[in-house]
């Protein structure tokens, strides 16, 4: 076989005790390691064969129990489900390993997930119901209302999505992704009763889903295909079903959209801000606007352009329409 | 080479708030000979808030843009990486669940249309890489970009989630190592930069409903690319454009820290090294100013 089956790699291993260090460290190793290898068997060669200290956790060994999530080259992974060659593919062989979130090191990759679980449970992540002590038949859930789950069940809680999303880094007060997967399964349960209480929740301002920034990159690192942007869109058209959207600025931005289409087939951006905002909200986006009505970027409401055909958007926007705000 | 033709969605901004975003989409697909056939019946893509509000309008809504490219028989170019990824996840979910697209074309043919399936949708960015080629592209340089060193700013729907992309432009993009916008920046004689924020979110699509998150993001952005000593910032989406041009001072006020670069459409960095002039690109209606020519 042709096949490179062993390759030699430079790992560069962040290091941290806070009973010992002032600062974090890198350790540096340069291995062979196999095509068969994945991360987890690195990290337990260094620590057999090199330095016994070094802490990570680590559990199942097959993808199920979320434990030994990491990051290599800021991309954050199972260390038991990933495979080096993948990894030299995408980063070469120098490669970078570090904790999920290096502010909550308790030892070198092992973190205090405790603000994940805090978010988790703040979304009341289990069934809502009156279920009797005694029932007389179990209550069954057909295949086609277990699909409505849409895979959310499938998440481990791992935490990759939670230490990779940019809106939670900045604000902590934010509910995340994969707390927002976990109130999208329970609120697409059939069986629960508790929905409305746990849109409310997400439907809060600063820490609900309003806040998401849309960087998809939940979607792209979950290792177990949950997609919580996508369960944070369906939250938030569930909020517009329930009629229970607020009437703010997150909300108008959402529905804007559609009334600009329906008047001129494309986004009025002007109008949109407005609108968004309110008339008196909108004037803190007065310099910016100046700045930019001054360079040729400001469209003045009698020039907006119009989509061709509008009578057609139009006529879909009318039959095709589901929600009502 | 067999000239390529492609059905232009142009997106809102490049009608409003980017026009220099058009003037150098059509001024480099002139300098390339790419034929762009503009797609003047294209709504608003929604811009992943539509969505938020009412999924099913925004997949008809979509759907019956692509199925004006379907009507041209081409692939459908878009120059905006939102627009990119709301008429790409619009496809993927068509193309894979028979059910939603019966529903969907049921109101389309209200209308007289149908989604076919039968476009592909591709930024302009990666038509230009992997239909016109970047060895192409090396061969008709006039003026190399080689006293620059050029920070590449991805923009988040160009490049995930992967699963999308793959199927658009050939799966050649890693979303933790994208190479694509480097390699242009190379093929056009420039330096490109490395730093964290390359393939990290501006923060525009929260600016509203979360101002103090967006404007960090946007801060974070350009100080990374100032710190690798970039002269200045390139972007395929006119999104993160808006952004990195116009917003600079709100984000330097959420970092506590000056920071401003000049930020060009990967169509004006394309051509300028094609020898299009500063007019041609609409340099002119930037807001922090390019002040290296």
């Amino acid at each position: 076989m042709d096949a490179i089956t062993s390759q030699q790699v430079t790992f560069k291993i962040f290091r941290f005790n806070e009973e010992t260090d002032y600062l974090p460290f890198y350790n540096t190793y340069t291995l062979n390691v196999t095509h068969e290898e994945v991360v987890l068997d690195i990290l337990n060669r260094i620590k057999w064969d090199h330095d016994g200290s070094l802490s990570y956790r680590r559990s199942c060994r097959h993808g199920i129990c979320g434990i030994c999530s990491i990051k290599i080259n800021g991309k954050a992974i199972l260390a038991c489900k990933s495979r080096l060659f993948d990894l030299i593919k995408i980063f070469g062989t120098d490669l970078t390993i570090e904790p999920l979130s290096t502010k909550r090191v308790i030892k070198d990759l092992i973190i205090d997930k405790k603000d994940f679980w805090e978010k988790h449970a703040h979304v009341n992540p289990y069934l809502v119901s009156d279920i009797e002590e005694t029932p007389a038949s179990e209550h069954l859930v057909s295949p086609h209302d277990a699909e409505k789950l849409n895979e959310a069940d499938y998440c481990i809680q791992c935490g990759a999505c939670h230490y990779s999303c940019p809106a939670l880094a900045i604000n902590e007060q934010f509910i995340g992704p994969a707390a927002f997967a976990a109130a999208f399964r329970f609120s697409a349960d059939v069986r629960d009763e508790g929905v409305l209480e746990r849109l409310h929740i997400v439907n809060q301002e600063a820490q609900g889903v309003w806040d998401c920034v849309k960087c998809m990159e939940c979607a792209e690192v979950c290792p177990k295909e949950v997609n919580p942007i996508e369960k944070i869109t369906k939250l938030h058209n569930m909020i517009f079903e329930a009629h229970i959207a607020k009437n703010n600025v997150a909300t108008r931005h959402a529905v804007g959209f559609a009334h600009s289409i329906a008047k001129h087939g494309l986004l009025d951006e002007g109008e949109l801000v407005r609108y968004s905002e309110g008339n008196i909200g909108v004037l803190k986006h007065v310099p910016v606007a100046l700045k930019m009505f001054s360079k040729g970027k400001i469209v003045l409401p009698w020039n907006m352009p119009k989509a061709d055909k509008l009578d057609e958007i139009k006529k879909l926007i009318k039959s095709s329409s589901t929600v009502k705000f | 080479m067999k000239k390529l033709k492609y059905a232009l969605f142009t997106g809102c901004t490049a009608k409003e708030s980017t026009p220099e975003q058009m003037m150098s989409t059509l001024a480099v697909a002139k300098k390339l000979g790419i034929e762009l056939v503009e797609l003047t019946e294209a709504s608003c893509c929604g811009a992943s808030h539509l969505q938020d509000y009412d999924d099913f309008l925004s997949l008809v809504l979509n759907a019956r843009n692509i199925a004006y490219a379907e009507k041209h028989g081409l692939t459908m170019v878009t120059i905006c990486n939102t627009c990119q990824l709301n008429t790409a996840m619009t496809k993927h979910r068509l193309d894979h669940n028979a059910d939603l697209k019966a529903k969907v074309n049921a109101k389309l043919g209200e209308v007289g249309l149908e989604y076919k399936g039968t476009s592909q949708i591709t930024h302009f960015l990666y038509a230009i890489i992997d239909d016109f080629g970047l060895d192409a592209i090396k061969k008709m340089v006039v003026k190399p970009l080689s006293q620059f060193n050029i920070a590449p700013f991805y923009g988040c729907h160009n490049i995930r989630p992967s699963e999308l992309q793959n199927e658009t432009h050939k799966g050649h993009e890693n979303p933790y190592n994208p190479t694509s916008l480097d390699d242009l920046i190379i093929a056009c004689g420039g330096v490109s930069v490395d730093y964290v924020e390359k393939n990290k979110c501006c923060g525009f699509h929260a600016e509203l409903q979360a101002p103090r998150t967006a404007a960090v993001l946007t801060g974070n952005a350009v100080a990374g690319a100032m710190d690798a000593n970039a002269d200045w910032m390139v972007t395929p989406c006119p999104l993160c454009h808006l952004k990195l041009d116009t917003q600079t001072h709100h984000a330097s006020l959420a970092i506590g820290r000056d920071v401003s670069l000049p930020v060009l459409h990967m169509q004006q960095m394309v051509g300028l090294a094609l020898g299009c002039t500063s007019e041609e690109l609409g340099l002119k209606h930037h807001v922090t100013k390019v002040d290296f020519l």
